[in-house]
């Protein structure tokens, strides 16, 4: 270690924009991240693979023989498997979207003081938080690749497009994980967390996830439409069978919009989140 | 310090404050610290010690005042003003999820340091903190004193030029604590400024240059330890045990002898100059104390004479 001079204790002000809460350095948060799975957390990563797949296989092979084929979004007859396979992938993106950027967030920052101790070194909270996100983004896009693979594998998927899969699949996470971290900055105890868990679960059950939406009256399906989860479902379950429409884009503008907003949100709230 | 006069200022503290809702935790206190000061904050729990270093790295925004650290605030400039800051918190937050040698290498990355700098620092440090030994073990392995030494070796990982040290040697057995000491000492032969808080008054007697004594989020004092005690306390005390039930009764008997008498649940406190003399006198008043006691007077006196308080209760 070197000798400290007078010259070293007059530091320059750093005029970039966000210069109090972004340091360029969202890499080394990402790093820790893949550090500390490699080290402690690889079985919780799988098991985040496994609940989908096995949603599809009780659901779309164990129900799917009761009910036979659905007409799929062209109008053709598929599989009923074939039919919510799209539907598992969307929700296990919203789940892992909601839980990395929440509970995990939550914990890391209250239980772990593992953001505090990030904040003490040149990181702002901006680099926090996208590092965040960009892991739970990875960590989707992982999962999602490798649902694919067990749809192909399923025979569930006729058509290149149905690739197309995963990229979405990481947008509609992107959207949940950027709204969800601004909501975590409202968050002050673990119980407020259960509504998060109060809001998923239902969407999860009614947004067009195992049967279509026409079995509701209008109302009810103005309702599910508004609500993000079903722009997914339906959004995914269009590019499985590679048929697409107006509400293709429609579908994808309401995620671009999720995560304009999430990520306002986000940032405005990054001093009441990490700078109490 | 005569030298330190003519050093930049590290620190500047105006008016400084943090309200929490009603309760203010920090109210109004005023600092400088020189270049290369050792300067310490001494205070119970629950005084604004914690709050006040919060503040200073720029992880918790003030209610009032300034505050400029090497001449920025470290609310607009946090990363810039913290690249130099080492921070030692109270509690060792360090990286459960990761190695001995990995807590140093990651958090070095959090600074944006290249690797080419980090490895072989790593293993400067661990050897500094003598856990070279344990750097691949995982950090819930490790004793209460080894993570304290690895989150010290941590907050050096960016040749800091101002360490903060929040309770540095809280929970550690008194060999881990000279060690540390021993440590802290090198560091400001290099020329690093030093803030730290403590209890401890040994800590504060040992280590600072300068303190200020906070009690309730208020300055009650500023100086030197040496300079404090000879203000706010006599150069000796005496310490007298008369039993549970009499202290209260012995303490009119005592009146008169030494400059003031403090009554403490257990004990007398008698302050005097020549501390033998006191107990002469008090022998030939005809008391016999159980027990008795002559010391130098220390920052614990001082902190008493000031809030009437001790100040680990």
């Amino acid at each position: 270690m070197s000798l400290v001079r007078d010259a070293d204790l007059q530091l320059t002000a750093d005029r970039r924009p966000f210069a109090s809460l972004y340091s360029r350095n969202v890499r080394a948060v990402i790093v820790r991240g893949l550090v500390a799975t490699k080290t402690s957390n690889a079985a919780i990563m799988i098991s985040g693979f496994v609940e989908p797949v096995l949603y599809l296989l009780s659901m779309g092979i164990g129900l799917g023989a009761l009910i036979g084929t659905v007409q799929g979004p062209d109008g053709t007859e598929i599989s009923y498997a074939a039919y919510i396979a799209p539907a598992l992938l969307t929700v296990s993106a919203m789940n892992g979207a909601l839980y990395d950027s929440t509970m995990n967030v939550f914990f890391k920052m209250n239980y772990a003081k593992l953001y505090q101790n990030m904040l003490y070194t040149s990181l702002g909270p901006l680099d926090v938080a996208l590092g965040e996100i960009f892991l739970a983004l990875l960590r989707g896009f992982l999962y999602a690749t490798g649902f694919t693979i067990v749809m192909a594998a399923m025979g569930l998927i006729t058509t290149w497009w149905a690739l197309l899969m995963v990229p979405a699949a990481v947008l509609i996470a992107f959207g949940f994980a950027s709204i969800g971290m601004g909501i975590t900055s409202y968050i002050r105890t673990f119980q407020q967390l259960d509504w998060v868990t109060f809001i998923m679960l239902p969407m999860f059950l009614f947004s067009a996830t195992f049967y279509p939406l026409s079995v509701y009256p209008e109302p009810i399906q103005w309702l599910i439409q508004a609500l993000p989860l079903w722009h997914g479902v339906e959004l995914l379950r269009q590019l499985s069978v590679g048929s697409f429409g107006v509400m293709t884009a429609v579908h994808l503008l309401y995620y671009v919009l999720m995560v304009i907003v999430g990520m306002t949100l986000t940032t405005r709230r990054l001093r009441a989140l990490f700078l109490k | 310090m005569p030298q330190t006069t003519s050093r930049p200022t590290v620190i500047a503290a105006d008016q400084l404050t943090k309200r929490y809702g009603d309760f203010t935790a920090v109210d109004a206190i005023s600092f400088e610290v020189p270049a290369g000061e050792s300067f310490g904050l001494l205070g119970p729990n629950g005084a604004g010690k914690s709050t006040t270093m919060r503040m200073i790295g720029g992880v918790s925004q003030r209610s009032g005042g300034t505050l400029r650290i090497m001449g920025l605030d470290p609310e607009e400039q946090g990363p810039e003003v913290r690249a130099h800051l080492g921070v030692v918190p109270q509690e060792d937050n360090l990286d459960q999820e990761l190695k001995v040698r990995d807590n140093l290498i990651v958090y070095g990355r959090y600074f944006g340091l290249p690797l080419s700098y980090l490895r072989p620092k790593a293993d400067e440090l661990l050897d500094f903190a003598q856990l070279t030994d344990k750097a691949n073990a995982r950090v819930e392995d490790l004793s209460g004193g080894m993570k304290r030494r690895l989150t010290i070796a941590r907050s050096l990982i960016n040749d800091p030029r101002v360490l903060l040290l929040d309770e540095p040697t809280t929970g550690l057995d008194p060999q881990a604590r000279h060690i540390l000491w021993d440590r802290l000492f090198r560091l400001k032969e290099r020329g690093v400024t030093l803030i730290l808080t403590t209890h401890y008054m040994d800590e504060a007697e040992q280590l600072c240059d300068r303190l200020i004594v906070v009690d309730r989020g208020r300055i009650m004092a500023e100086g030197s330890p040496s300079a404090l005690i000879r203000q706010y306390s006599t150069r000796e005390v005496l310490e007298l045990r008369f039993g549970a039930d009499r202290n209260a009764g012995a303490a009119e008997a005592v009146e008169g002898i030494g400059e003031r008498i403090e009554v403490l649940p257990d004990r007398l406190l008698v302050y005097a100059h020549d501390g033998e003399a006191a107990l002469e006198a008090i022998g030939n008043r005809g008391l016999s104390p159980l027990t008795s006691l002559v010391r130098r007077s220390s920052l614990e006196d001082v902190f008493l004479r000031l809030t009437g308080r001790s100040l680990i209760e």
